[in-house]
């Protein structure tokens, strides 16, 4: 446990945010943006447990901050998905480029 | 003290009536509207009647002297402690003398028009501008507040311009209209600043304080009022000027009286009502309201009231002496007779013997409102009964109307001032107050005293002789409806003359004695009989006689015919000076610079909503970006420079 030193797993954790924001960014699909997103959410979840395992191990508040993210992010999905089969009904595509309709 | 109280049903019934047929008239009363008005108005005039026996003969004198009472009094706005607008009703012998004469003449009218308007479409309406302007004569007279006098001064305006413009469908009905309310009310402009400049001084709004403070020569205000000046004159003729100048635009005096003749577009009962006895006299009323101050503390300003009614009743006299439409021809002979009262007050003093002027001057609006709206009235059955405005359409109509003849022929000799009808004995007090205070005016007032007779009876001979009637008549003179009225204000014209009038108004209430003096009335009365026996030779038979004296006065008869010009003066000074050097800059400077702001502003906010509406792409990976470049924006600040 005591091998690997915080600095990797922060490593780890802001590559994982950087890919989310790649994938958020460059993919069309609004699915794989919804997955995106959820990359995103768990880098942050691996920096709140590796704060609190490192620098405060008699606690639990980044243990159930993690807890929290992954019910908000449970229902977050829901809606998205909702979301998109609405827009799937409406546009029949799931292309974020298709539904642009709502600009000047 | 009696208990006047019952005197505010006198105005508040034509309201009420004005309010039933304005909103239900139309609908539900479209035939029996007239007999509601009339009904009415009939009680409200007996009311006036029992309130002039009440108070003249019964309960208004205290030791010989009329008081004035406050009848009611109800504070309407308190502005502070001394100034307030109050709503009240104010007795003293003018007050009560106007009441009558404005609820008998409008009686008349009303019961006039039952026959003259019978069939027209907007019937109940014409009866609900009638009552309204009623309404807003009588709350003008009894005024106890000169804040009042303004509210109920600008209403009388506004249902005058209703009752002129009545028939809208007319354009020069509208024109007319709509020039005699923006000639009055810019003769109201002066009036409202005198009304404010008279209650900033006096602190006070309410008619007896501001008199008395006005004209006791120790008070505080007086002293401050004289002392102080603008433009070297002194800032109480100043006020009063300026209170004369609404008077003179509503009394139709030079150089405002250019509406009165347009007027004549309305329906002839209502010339007779508004244009003759009623609101045209309001002018006059408003200057004798506040005689004692203009004769105790500012003669020069009644100087000016003198000579303007004397200049114009002599203008208005010649004017009237060339028009061919009969009612024209009336309403330049009312705005004569109003000079002859203007300047009968302008001549007089306070007091005593020196206030006969004043009592001279009430009296000749007493008998006039008779004589004028009889007048009016007769030449509306003649117009009924031809269908023309026009004299050379008229002639011998003497056969086919003899109660109207009669009518008028009395009338006429009542205005010439024939004794012993009641001009003879108004307008004998008249020259007799001018005489004795200034030679100038009374030689002017004996002109226009000959050219009234003259002009007069040009008018009768014109109508009722001349030559044969050729107008088929498929009516005849009328309903009775429209006789009955002509002959009441006959019997008035007739006798109205022996009413002890100097012992009813004064300027001071105390009663004043006169009497005939046989040589004085010599000279009037035989001029007045060398005009008409002029006119009668003149325009009793067809002949070319007329012309020609109208061609050997050349220019003059052609000047006096264009109305001396005044009208397109008017045009002249409104359409090329004011137009031209304020209307344009005005506009341009409303179109260039004020308009021109806006435009600006409004460029501006087009200009940079149109370089960043790009921004709103409707991609939602483009806002994600924004929103992540914020975020480190942001970070970055707070990181780094926000410590």
């Amino acid at each position: 446990m005591t091998g690997i030193p915080l600095t990797d797993i922060l490593f780890v954790s802001t590559a994982l945010f950087f890919i989310g924001m790649y994938g958020l960014f460059t993919r069309r699909n609004i699915i794989t943006m919804l997955m995106s997103v959820e990359l995103i959410l768990n880098s942050v979840n691996i920096n709140f447990v590796a704060f609190n395992k490192y620098l405060y191990p008699e606690k639990l508040d980044g243990i159930f901050f993690t807890i929290f993210i992954i019910t908000i992010a449970a229902a977050e999905a829901a809606v998205a998905i909702a979301i998109i089969i609405n827009l799937y009904r409406t546009h029949q595509s799931i292309d974020a480029e298709d539904a642009g309709e709502l600009k000047f | 003290m009696p208990n006047y109280s019952y005197i505010v049903l006198i105005p508040l019934l034509p309201l009420a009536v004005f309010v039933i047929l304005g909103l239900f008239g139309r609908k539900y009363f479209k035939n029996i509207s007239g007999i509601i008005a009339v009904i009415a108005l009939l009680a409200s005039t007996v009311l006036a009647l029992y309130t002039a026996y009440q108070y003249f003969f019964v309960g208004g004198k205290v030791n010989g002297v009329f008081q004035k009472i406050i009848a009611i009094k109800y504070t309407w706005l308190q502005f502070s402690p001394g100034v307030s607008i109050d709503m009240g009703v104010l007795l003293d012998p003018i007050s009560v003398l106007m009441i009558v004469i404005v609820t008998f003449v409008s009686l008349m009218v009303h019961i006039f028009s039952l026959g003259y308007m019978k069939g027209e479409e907007r019937f109940a309406t014409y009866y609900a501008f009638l009552s309204l302007f009623t309404f807003s004569m009588l709350g003008l007279v009894l005024a106890s507040n000169i804040f009042q006098v303004y509210i109920f001064w600008e209403l009388v305006g506004a249902s005058s311009y209703l009752l002129i413009g009545y028939y809208f469908d007319k354009p020069s009905a509208v024109a007319a209209s709509k020039k005699a309310f923006i000639v009055t009310r810019f003769a109201d402009l002066g009036f409202l600043i005198g009304i404010l400049i008279l209650a900033f001084h006096a602190q006070t709004l309410d008619f007896g304080t501001l008199i008395e403070r006005l004209t006791s020569p120790q008070s505080p205000q007086l002293l401050a009022i004289t002392s102080a000046s603008f433009l070297g004159v002194s800032i109480l003729t100043w006020a009063l000027v300026l209170v004369f100048i609404g008077g003179a635009g509503k009394s139709a005096m030079f150089p405002l009286h250019i509406w009165l003749p347009d007027a004549m577009e309305g329906p002839t009962p209502v010339s007779a009502l508004i244009h003759a006895a009623t609101m045209v006299v309001a002018g006059v009323y408003l200057v004798a309201r506040l005689f004692p101050v203009f004769a105790l503390s500012d003669p020069a300003a009644l100087n000016i009231v003198a000579y303007t009614g004397a200049f114009s009743a002599l203008l208005a006299a010649v004017i009237a002496c060339t028009q061919t439409d009969i009612k024209r021809v009336l309403a330049y002979s009312t705005m004569s007779q109003i000079g002859y009262m203007m300047f009968a007050l302008g001549v007089s003093r306070y007091g005593g013997e020196n206030g006969l002027g004043f009592m001279a001057s009430m009296f000749h609006l007493f008998t006039h409102a008779f004589f004028k709206s009889l007048l009016f009235l007769g030449a509306g059955a003649v117009i009924h009964l031809v269908h023309s405005n026009e004299m050379k359409d008229m002639g011998g109509l003497r056969k086919l109307m003899p109660v109207t003849h009669t009518c008028f022929l009395i009338a006429c000799l009542a205005i010439a001032g024939i004794p012993p009808f009641s001009g003879f004995f108004s307008k004998e007090e008249i020259l007799l107050a001018a005489f004795e205070s200034n030679k100038l005016i009374y030689g002017v007032a004996l002109l226009t005293s000959a050219l009234t007779a003259f002009y007069m009876f040009r008018l009768y001979f014109s109508i009722f002789w001349k030559k044969d009637a050729h107008v088929h008549a498929h009516h005849g003179e009328g309903t009775m409806s429209m006789k009955i009225p002509l002959l009441l204000l006959a019997a008035g014209a007739l006798l109205a003359g022996f009413v002890p009038f100097s012992s009813l108004v004064t300027s001071d209430g105390a009663a004043l004695e006169t009497h005939i003096n046989i040589a004085f009335s010599a000279a009037p009365v035989l001029l007045a009989v060398l005009a008409i026996l002029s006119a009668g030779v003149l325009y009793r038979k067809e002949n070319d006689q007329p012309e020609k004296i109208a061609a050997s006065f050349g220019g003059l008869y052609k000047a006096a015919y264009r109305k001396f010009y005044i009208d397109e003066i008017y045009l002249f000074v409104t359409k090329k000076i004011i137009f031209n050097c304020i209307g344009r800059p005005a506009a341009w400077i409303d179109k260039y610079i004020v308009d021109g702001l806006m435009n600006a502003i409004a460029a501006a906010t087009a200009k940079i909503s149109e370089l960043t509406k790009g921004m709103q792409s409707g991609k939602v990976q483009n806002y994600a970006l924004y929103f992540f470049g914020g975020v480190v924006t942001l970070t970055v600040v707070f990181i780094y420079w926000w410590k």
